[in-house]
């Protein structure tokens, strides 16, 4: 028993499987721990906020300040306003507008809003240009108004008494805050979905669900296919054939239509993640019974069954002794593939809308499903889908490669 | 004297094992089959009997590795040779090797003309799809296996059938020696005695020059060789021909195989059996003197420091024994 | 030889069939035999004759299709559990392969731990017990002190072979079937197992059914034995009428297919 689990650990595949499926693990249990959030609280108001971290403008305007002077400063400033797209966008309007070619120079920043500052007039539609395009012209305009300028923005406050705005302060251009000093900074790493939700957080969650519901389904789907495939292999006969009228049955119906059946049978109100969770399991259990009552056939007339036949034992001492666990180690790696494609499973159900109900807790096909209806993939908000996906690929990449390893090890035929 | 066909001189060769430990599973073995002749090697299982048929190729691949020693195939020697090279032009057609499992390394989806073919066209490139089958045909007869075999996909044959075909097909090319491990082993006596007979004819015929046979078997081998080597935990214990080696044998190791050779044969069942108590030492760890003297009843204390070398009785008669040959002869009678 | 009027065992028209209409093979085709105490008999068959589903009729592993087994003169019932466990307390068996016939989760002391129990030393203090097994491992040449908490396949073929004549030392059966008990080691441990066996029986008195490939053996052993092809008996005797001298045809073929030393073996009859 230690040497197999030795073994095991010597596995490069296992080991990597292992490293990995545990990682997830452990984020999912030790990240609730220091994140106290609600998965499913709405913080943002709008959708799709970027991975970033979010300072707090009012705190940072009221906390301390520091003058720093870096030369390069007014330079990113331009530099973020002021892309390579905006530059020929610039050029294109002023050759519209008829300032010759060779006095543009569009990499010379200065001259070139110098240039544009003059001769921009938000009047003019040049015949063939799109009012959606005479608007962004305006948009960058406003946005260039005073780049170039040294200026700070002076800050203002209503006077009770008078109404009217007094100046409380200026914000210098060479003005810094700490943003270790501002009371209020949230970093979405992942940014917010459609709801305004942060993604990480609900990822996490989502995950955790997720690997529940693969492991109840998993659990029951190898339950119900071990005792099934080991009365029909060692008792055989006819119980033998009954169990096998019903897992040819159960062979032949595609276990996806059955699981979009039943779980639109059951509606969405009692729908929970263990709900979903069951009927997976009691959809997925006949690839089990069939592997399992293959194995135990070929060992029920082994002779070490032979032997303990002869020592007087009785049929169930046979099958827990003698029989299960030769195979406990397939069993096991059935298991695993069990949990993985419940995850799959249940991510299928949830993109078709089948999935446990929404209000209760994020799933990973759940989260699918929600950037599928909003848009997410084709808005390019690639945070709101790629790293679901990238987590159920993890998932089951991980499960599978402990699988794999734990083939190596009990298959003597693919041990090197 | 015969032309020597193979000549093996003090041939070692270790396998490696995964935690780095040397196993020198053949040591020091040197051996020479004459043209015309055929030898027998004999011992317990785990004594390298198997270890050094595969060594004879040349063809090493891991755990087993070559140490030293010669060996030398009419006059070539492929010692040194790259493994490449050794399959290229060595085995098929100057060494043809039958594993124990042979008839499994069938593929079950070609007819057996087409395995055949395969085999021919690895080293004469050119020969047509005619040629080859006519080469097949008449040395299928040759043997005694119908022609229509060729036609046939492995699974239509019976075990025994399979394994005649495999042989068959491996000396095509003509090979000077064949190196036969329990070729019969996994097959009922009556496939058994099929496929002794058609060794025999490979002999007779001089489709092959020269064998070597390897068995557990002793009955077997004594019907099928000239000469006998017994091995004994990678060395060589004894050599002698055939009929000496059977019933007069000299090492103590040789004298309990024999000892232990049950025939259907009146007079059997007045032999008392004798077995050899214990089992072979650690190939690891080998003793310092005389590997067989933990097992040995005669043995003296001087037997587990001394190393002992062959010695020759005459006639290529060999034996590993601090004894001599008239002491030896003393103990078996006071045994009786 | 104690010879008793009447047998131990009695088979009469055992039949065992296989699959069903057209695919129905015979395995057994209706055999007789009879037993009697402390004799060794010797089965000997090609693979494919049915000799091992033969045996494994007598032992009560696979029921017969056809034919009645008696044991001590009454017509034996093995219907129940209960009455399995008291059958196989008289029948015992060491199996061919060695390797397969251990289950290698168990360690050696449980395997005779077993035999013990079922002879109703289950509640024996353990000292007690320790000693049995230990008597039974240097019976054949074991040491317990050696095996206790190893695993079987940590031994060599032979050594597990041995480890089973212990298991028999202890059970102490009327009837040990021994089905191809050699025919996995090699030829030098073979005399040892043989030479156990014999010993063991001469022991307890036990009646033997050697189950064979191998004529030497069945020669060398057997006070009867009975030639098996296609599911019948074609010859028996005893080993010098059916192996020096045989009648039938089927059995000339197979004694010359055995390669001889002391005469010569005339390989032109294949």
């Amino acid at each position: 028993m230690k040497h197999t689990i030795r073994e095991i650990f010597h596995s490069p595949k296992f080991l990597v499987g292992f490293s990995i499926f545990m990682f997830i693990l452990l984020v999912v249990i030790f990240y609730p721990l220091f994140v106290t959030a609600e998965p499913l609280e709405i913080i943002g108001k709008g959708t799709f906020f970027e991975p970033g971290i979010y300072v707090n403008v009012y705190d940072g305007v009221n906390s301390k300040q520091y003058t720093l002077n870096l030369d390069d400063a007014a330079e990113k400033r331009i530099a973020s306003k002021l892309g390579d797209q905006e530059r020929l966008d610039m050029q294109e309007w002023l050759l519209s507008f008829g300032i010759p070619e060779e006095e543009i120079d569009i990499y010379d920043t200065e001259k070139l809003i110098e240039l544009w500052e003059n001769n921009y007039d938000r009047s003019i539609r040049f015949p063939g240009m799109t009012s959606a395009r005479q608007k962004y012209f305006g948009r960058l305009n406003t946005s260039l108004a005073g780049l170039l300028s040294t200026e700070g923005i002076v800050l203002a406050a209503e006077n009770q008494e008078t109404g009217e705005l007094e100046s409380t302060g200026i914000i210098e251009q060479t003005n810094y805050l700490n943003v270790g000093q501002v009371a209020n900074v949230r970093v979405l790493p992942l940014g917010t979905d459609n709801f305004g939700r942060d993604m990480l957080t609900e990822l996490v969650s989502a995950t955790g669900t997720s690997l529940k519901i693969g492991f109840i389904a998993g659990s029951i789907a190898t339950m119900i296919g071990l005792t099934l495939g080991l009365l029909a292999g060692y008792i055989g006969g006819w119980v033998d054939d009954i169990i096998m009228f019903f897992t040819n049955l159960f062979t032949v119906i595609p276990s996806i239509v059955l699981l979009i059946l039943i779980s639109y049978s059951i509606g969405q109100e009692q729908r929970g993640a263990v709900t979903v969770a069951v009927v997976i399991g009691f959809t997925s259990w006949v690839w089990t019974t069939r592997a399992v009552r293959a194995q135990v056939i070929s060992l029920r007339h082994r002779d070490h069954v032979n032997l303990s036949k002869l020592s007087g034992h009785s049929v169930g001492h046979i099958i827990v002794h003698d029989i299960l666990p030769y195979i406990a180690s397939y069993v096991v790696m059935a298991f695993i593939l069990q949990i993985s494609s419940g995850i799959l499973a249940e991510a299928g159900l949830s993109i078709l809308g089948l999935g446990p109900k929404t209000t209760d807790v994020p799933t990973l096909g759940l989260m699918m499903n929600w950037a599928m209806i909003y848009s997410a993939h084709i808005m390019g908000k690639w945070w709101a889908y790629f790293p679901v996906i990238v987590v159920i690929a993890l998932v089951s990449f991980s499960m599978n490669l402990m699988n794999t390893g734990l083939d190596q090890v009990f298959n003597p035929a693919l041990r090197e | 004297m015969a032309k020597k066909i193979l000549e093996v001189k003090e041939l070692t060769t270790k396998y490696i094992t995964r935690f780095k430990e040397n196993v020198y599973a053949v040591d020091h073995v040197s051996l020479t089959v004459e043209e015309g002749k055929s030898l027998g090697i004999a011992g317990e299982s785990g004594c390298g009997k198997s270890t050094l048929a595969l060594s004879l190729m040349g063809y090493y691949f891991p755990p087993l590795y070559y140490t030293s020693g010669e060996i030398i195939i009419d006059g070539q020697n492929i010692s040194g040779m790259k493994p490449d090279d050794v399959r290229k032009s060595i085995l098929g057609k100057e060494i043809a090797y039958i594993p124990q499992a042979a008839m499994n390394a069938l593929n079950p989806t070609q007819k057996i003309i087409r395995f055949i073919e395969d085999v021919v066209h690895a080293h004469h490139p050119d020969a047509t799809k005619e040629e080859i089958y006519d080469l097949a045909r008449t040395r299928f007869e040759r043997l005694g296996l119908p022609a229509s075999v060729l036609e046939k996909y492995p699974v239509e044959l019976s075990g025994g059938m399979k394994q005649r075909t495999v042989i068959a097909t491996s000396v095509i090319l003509g090979p000077k020696v064949l190196i036969a491990d329990e070729p019969s082993s996994a097959l009922d006596v009556t496939s058994q005695k099929k496929v002794i007979k058609m060794l025999r004819d490979l002999m007779e015929t001089e489709i092959i020059k020269s064998m070597i046979f390897i068995t557990h078997e002793l009955p077997l081998l004594y019907n099928v060789t000239d000469d006998i080597m017994v091995m004994y935990a990678g060395q060589i214990v004894e050599k002698a021909n055939a009929e000496e080696a059977v019933f007069d044998p000299l090492h103590p190791y040789a004298k309990g195989l024999m000892g232990a050779i049950i025939v259907p044969e009146e007079g059997l069942r007045d032999v008392k059996l004798t077995a050899i108590p214990g089992v072979p030492p650690n190939l690891k760890n080998p003793p310092d003197g005389c590997r067989f003297a933990e097992r040995c009843k005669y043995a003296v204390p001087q037997c587990k420091v001394i190393k002992v070398g062959m010695t020759e009785v005459g006639d290529g008669r060999e034996y590993r024994c601090i004894f001599s040959e008239e002491e030896l002869r003393e103990f078996y009678k006071d045994a009786q | 030889m104690p010879n008793k009027q009447e047998p131990l065992l009695k088979a009469v028209g055992l039949t065992k069939e296989f699959g069903f209409g057209r695919q129905k093979t015979l395995a057994v085709a209706g055999v007789d035999i009879e037993l009697k105490e402390g004799e060794v008999i010797t089965i000997v068959g090609e693979s494919g004759s049915g000799k091992t589903t033969f045996a494994k009729m007598i032992l009560g592993l696979i029921a017969p299709t056809g034919g009645e087994i008696y044991f001590q003169g009454q017509l034996r019932d093995i219907s129940t559990y209960k009455k399995k466990l008291e059958y196989w307390k008289n029948i015992q068996a060491i199996f061919q392969d060695p390797y397969s016939a251990y289950n290698i989760f168990h360690k050696i002391d449980s395997v005779l731990m077993d035999c013990i129990r079922m002879r109703g030393g289950g509640n024996l203090p353990h000292k007690e017990k320790v000693k049995m097994m230990t008597e039974a491992c240097s019976f054949v040449n074991l040491k317990f002190e050696e095996l206790t908490n190893k695993y079987p396949f940590e031994l060599s073929g032979g050594q597990m072979q041995r480890l089973m004549i212990a298991r028999i030392f202890l059970l102490d059966p009327k009837i040990l079937i021994a089905d191809e008990i050699t025919s996995m080691i090699d030829a030098c441990s073979r005399a040892t197992i043989l030479d156990m066996l014999m010993e063991l029986r001469d022991k307890i008195g036990m009646t033997v059914i050697f189950i064979t490939h191998d004529v030497g053996l069945a020669y060398y052993v057997s006070d009867k034995v009975y030639i098996m092809e296609k599911g019948l008996f074609v010859e028996s005797g005893t080993p010098d009428e059916v192996i020096l001298h045989p009648k039938e045809p089927y059995t000339k073929r197979l004694i010359s297919d055995v390669p001889k030393i002391y005469e010569e073996w005339d390989l032109s009859t294949v």
